[in-house]
């Protein structure tokens, strides 16, 4: 692992994403959207911080999983990829340099939502660590959709529906019972979860159990999709 | 000691499937050398390139490549390779400055080569412009620019002047010339038998994965030199063919003695004609 070659790329990914709107649209939409909701919208009787914990699920769902296979899939089609891993590049530090890029970029927004919802200290920690491990998770699944697909098209085409699964099924799941019986099985519905108590968070064995099933799962998927496809 | 064969082939073969891409091929390339692979479309130019860059596996046969197996190069043989590819393979939102200065972060390598290599491509007033607002020449031009920003070793081009003007692509040729002269072996795949002749030391002619003739430009257009006719124009309009030997000696002292003779001309065939020859086949 070279350093200097992770945080090239990294520097690329900032300098390319910034001018690439289609990108960071993802990133901005949910944080401003809960700031301009959570203060046009004070409705008696909702929990505490309810647009916050609902925003701050589609987020994770949404943004680390797109943007991570966009920017993958893209550079695999325009052969940018493959440039760099003739140039010595390899996979591991791209994806790392990519990988901290947006990592970082969804705990900023993390952040807008944590200052929203008016945690404070320690609460404001939990959420923070919450969100981390929903990101995370969010970032391999598209690390593996990326990796997996030839160009741009062929992801978009996996992506919208596993984005859809996993930033709306908790939402659904509030209405539907039987659909909550099929959410608590995903890793963003335990992220929901933890986040309806922050501040007294506790872990149990389901939210740990779960959620390390899942990346398991996506860390496999992973492997599948680098051994057929690789990344250049 | 310095290796003085950058590239040796040792029957390389390739297929797709059932589809036979190239057979038993041979070539051996020094520093300093600028050798040109050429064939009509499909005729496995650029498989030859992915095989010794090592994106492709041969099925038989075996590569050197600064003496290490093709299928096996290491990481610091690649920071002794610089290529074009086909698709070019830029960052199309990141100014031309930035494209290149990744490439400087990544080989660990002074920013001051920016500003040097996009000199010497002729792109530094498009230093802050993005990529995407660059004509085809000028990407092309600053694909090459970042070939040539870590002085590589081997240089691979991929057709480097396919769909450029005149002046572009003799402003690229003068930059292959260049790197030339640095001792830099350089594999170049071209349609073009004129830049062939002009630039090449040694050229293969490939066809249907074959190299069919292989050697010195002029070498080879003297070898299919069957005809070995002369052509002559007359002041007054004649046209006159004759064998270029002594049985044409006196003819020819005549047409001279009256000075009659507009213009002579041998008809040593070019790259193109032997191509043609050799394969019934036109260049497109
Ligand atoms: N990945 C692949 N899978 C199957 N067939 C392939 C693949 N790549 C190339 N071929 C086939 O190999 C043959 C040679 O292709 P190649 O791209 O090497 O030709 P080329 O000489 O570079 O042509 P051009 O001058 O048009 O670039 C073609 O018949 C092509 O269809
Ligand atoms: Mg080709």
């Amino acid at each position: 692992m070279s350093i200097r070659k992770t945080m090239a790329i990294f520097k690329k990914q900032i300098k390319d994403t910034l001018k690439n709107r289609t990108v960071l649209i993802q990133f901005i939409m949910f944080p401003l959207l809960t700031i301009i909701i959570n203060s046009a919208m004070q409705v008696e009787g909702m929990p505490k911080n309810y647009f916050v914990v609902l925003f701050a699920t589609m987020y994770i769902g949404m943004a680390p999983l797109t943007g991570m296979a966009a920017i993958i899939s893209e550079e695999k089609e325009k052969n940018t990829l493959r440039v760099l891993m003739m140039s010595n590049v390899r996979a591991g530090e791209y994806l790392i340099g990519v990988g901290a890029y947006i990592f970082l970029l969804c705990m900023l927004g993390a952040v807008v939502f944590g200052i929203v919802g008016d945690y404070q200290g320690s609460a404001m920690l939990q959420f923070l660590f919450v969100m981390s491990i929903g990101i995370l998770t969010s970032l391999l699944i598209g690390a593996a959709i990326g990796t997996w697909s030839k160009n741009q098209m062929s992801a978009t085409s996996i992506t919208i529906p596993v984005m859809m699964i996993f930033s709306f099924l908790p939402m659904l799941a509030m209405f539907n019972e039987s659909i909550g019986k099929v959410s608590r099985l995903i890793y963003s519905q335990q992220i929901n979860n933890l986040m309806s108590n922050i501040g007294v968070l506790e872990l149990s064995f389901e939210n740990v159990f779960v959620i390390a099933a899942n990346m398991a799962v996506v860390i496999a998927l992973f492997v599948i999709a680098y051994r057929r496809s690789g990344l250049a | 000691m310095e290796q003085k064969n950058r590239i040796v082939t040792d029957h390389i073969a390739m297929s797709f499937q059932d589809n036979v891409v190239l057979q038993d091929i041979n070539v051996k390339i020094e520093e300093g050398e600028i050798f040109g692979l050429l064939g009509p479309s499909g005729a496995g130019k650029t498989t030859l390139i992915k095989i010794l860059t090592g994106q492709l596996k041969q099925i038989s046969g075996t590569a050197q490549v600064l003496g290490m197996d093709n299928r096996s190069i290491t990481r610091e043989g690649y920071a002794k390779i610089g290529m074009v590819l086909d698709n070019t393979g830029l960052y199309d939102r990141l100014t031309c400055w930035d494209n290149l200065a990744l490439f400087t972060e990544i080989y660990g390598i002074s920013k001051d080569r920016i500003k040097v290599v996009l000199n010497k491509v002729g792109l530094e007033d498009a230093t802050k412009r993005s990529v995407h607002k660059l004509s085809k020449g000028m990407k092309q031009r600053l694909a090459l620019a970042r070939a040539i920003m870590h002085e590589p070793e081997i240089l691979f081009l991929d057709e480097p002047t396919s769909g450029l003007d005149p002046a572009t692509a003799s402003y690229i040729h003068q930059l292959i010339l260049e790197e030339k002269g640095k001792g830099t072996a350089i594999f170049l795949t071209t349609h073009n038998m004129e830049e062939a002749t002009k630039l090449c030391d040694n050229v293969a002619l490939l066809n249907k994965g074959q190299i069919v003739e292989y050697g010195y430009p002029k070498n080879i257009c003297r070898k299919y030199n069957f005809q070995n006719k002369i052509q002559l124009l007359l002041k007054n309009g004649e046209s006159h063919t004759l064998t270029n030997d002594s049985s044409s000696a006196e003819l020819i002292g005549n047409y001279f003695k009256n000075n009659a003779v507009e213009s002579i001309h041998s008809s040593e065939p070019n790259l193109e004609t032997v191509f043609m020859e050799i394969t019934g086949r036109r260049f497109e």
